[in-house]
């Protein structure tokens, strides 16, 4: 038990996991790629059509791996900010910072094409739904959050500071959708209907699963490649990364 | 401990009583942001009514924000604040006492003003006696919120701006609830379920907020 | 197995074309553009690192030829 401890300790220190994190980018990339390219395939190429929605159904093979990453990132950032106050560690607040963007990029990408599907749907590119709603808002604490730490020179500060922004919203959240729940079902002027059919072939799972997949693969390569970059600017000052950028000259 | 606490208000209430133009200032960014609607969306008596509850709770939203900054900025330069932070006392009671003293000079005066304002926009009394009633409720969880974001931005360059962006989604739920409150009277509906909720979120607020604004405000004395 | 049955009607996705093709096209293009930009600025990082560094140890007057054979490789 101890040993698996120290262990753990050991690959926390940026030294040990900046070469270790290039190991793995090229797999996360494949297996991005693989799912990606299966989930496509499936969602576009061999899925039905449904039978309320046409072809236009389509885009919930973005829609929603996009959502839901959206917030499984959150989530995930909140765990490294959590572990970063608990333990102090400093690979925990790099991957935090590492994770905000790509968190946002997936945010922005559920409202947008959230949107596009909206439009043909129901006649509208926006609707105060609950859910895009909390989107939104999820897409601003996003942006306080980055916003946050850009502001604040010191990088420990910096990290301590975004983890207590992020343990604050992730409390926060289940009390905005809450919120934003009840606020709609007061408000229920829009005439659509969003309760989307729930029998859904077996076939459109696959492929939406598929496609959920290679956004998480995805977002871990792209949270490693940032973290590495983090580690370079931070640590610039070290031994290490002096005799890193020395040997590839 | 509550003398503590009674202490710490004091003295706030003492030193913002010296900087009365900061509380003047940010009650009349309330009435004017108000006054600026009706002129913005048209005189009609009964769109200003629907749209009353709103405007109002978002400009008591942003008027609030306005007097943030000052929260812990003038404890921060002089090193009061410090001095504070090393106190054998705990640093979120004294959070909790800053607090109560900043719903005091900055909430206050727009519960106060609130029914004042609805009269403007052509809302019935016990339309006015919610909002105001609202208002009392949700302007402490405001200042327990914000807090956090005046701790979290405490000596950081673009402070203020970064400080809404922090602090306006997490004031949603007030927002809703108290903008909601007047709504369904209006509607007659019976506000008791939205103030109850109300009710909870500045408990909330106020008792859990001070927790991660002391942890911010030791982050920032670093 | 392939659900359609000509590229047009692949394309048009029954008259929803502009909506499904401007999803896929934005959220491709954007995830290309995040892993393009993060190994644009780490070579632009790596680059300043590497003249910060040889002008620190310009000032110290070391060589840094000597360093050179020891310096660990091993990656990308």
């Amino acid at each position: 038990m101890r040993n698996k401890l120290i262990n753990w300790f050991r690959y926390a220190s940026p030294q040990t996991f900046y070469p270790l994190a290039g190991r793995m980018i090229p797999w996360f990339w494949g297996l991005a790629a693989i799912f990606g390219v299966a989930g496509l395939f499936i969602g576009f190429l061999l899925a039905p059509t449904d039978a309320q929605q046409g072809e236009g159904y389509r885009i919930i093979f973005l829609h929603v791996p996009a959502s839901w990453m959206s917030m499984f990132i959150y989530l995930v950032m909140a765990f490294w900010a959590a572990t970063g106050l608990a333990f102090n560690t400093r690979l925990s607040g790099m991957m935090a910072s590492a994770l905000a963007p790509t968190g946002a990029l997936f945010a922005f990408l559920s409202l947008w094409t959230g949107a596009l599907w909206g439009k043909p749907m129901w006649g509208t590119w926006w609707v105060w739904d609950a859910r895009l709603t909390s989107e939104l808002i999820l897409l601003f604490l996003y942006i306080g959050f980055i916003a946050l730490q850009a502001a604040i020179d010191d990088p420990r500060r910096a990290d301590k500071a975004g983890a207590i922004l992020a343990l604050v919203g992730v409390v926060n959240i289940p009390i905005i959708y809450f919120s934003v729940q009840w606020w709609n079902t007061l408000h229920q002027g829009a005439s659509v209907s969003l309760t989307r059919a729930p029998s859904m072939a077996a076939m459109m799972l696959w492929g939406m699963l598929l496609c959920a997949l290679a956004c998480w693969m995805y977002s871990i390569a792209v949270a490693l490649m940032r973290v590495r970059v983090i580690m370079l600017e931070r640590e610039r000052h070290t031994d290490w990364v002096r005799a890193l950028l020395r040997g590839k000259a | 401990m509550l003398s503590l606490i009674r202490a710490v208000i004091g003295r706030d209430l003492r030193l913002a009583m010296r900087r009365q133009a900061d509380i003047v200032a940010a009650t009349f960014f309330f009435i004017i942001v108000v006054s600026l609607f009706p002129l913005g969306v048209g005189p009609e008596p009964d769109q200003l009514r629907r749209l009353a509850p709103g405007v109002l709770w978002v400009a008591a939203l942003l008027a609030t924000m306005l007097s943030l900054p000052r929260l812990f900025a003038d404890d921060h330069r002089d090193g009061t604040l410090e001095q504070l932070a090393l106190a054998p006392q705990p640093l979120a009671l004294i959070v909790l006492g800053k607090v109560i003293a900043h719903w005091l000079v900055a909430g206050l005066p727009l519960v106060v003003l609130a029914p004042v304002l609805g009269v403007q926009f052509d809302l019935a009394g016990d339309a006015l006696a919610v909002l105001t009633l609202s208002l009392l409720i949700g302007t402490p969880a405001l200042s327990g919120i914000g807090a956090i974001g005046a701790a979290l931005t405490l000596g950081v360059r673009g402070g203020g701006v970064l400080l809404s962006l922090l602090v306006l989604p997490l004031y949603i739920p007030v927002l809703i609830f108290g903008a909601g409150a007047v709504d369904a009277t209006v509607t007659g509906l019976g506000a008791q379920a939205h103030l109850s909720l109300l009710g909870a979120l500045a408990l909330g607020g106020v008792f859990f907020a001070p927790w991660p604004t002391a942890a911010a405000l030791r982050v920032a004395l670093e | 197995m392939i659900h359609w049955n000509s590229l047009a009607e692949f394309l048009a996705m029954g008259r929803h074309g502009p909506y499904v093709w401007g999803s896929l096209l934005v959220m491709a293009l954007l995830m290309v553009a995040e892993p393009m930009l993060l190994l644009q600025g780490r070579k632009r990082l790596i680059a300043r690192l590497r003249r910060q560094h040889r002008a620190e140890a310009a000032e110290r007057g070391q060589a840094s030829a000597g360093d050179r054979s020891m310096a660990n490789g091993s990656n990308d």
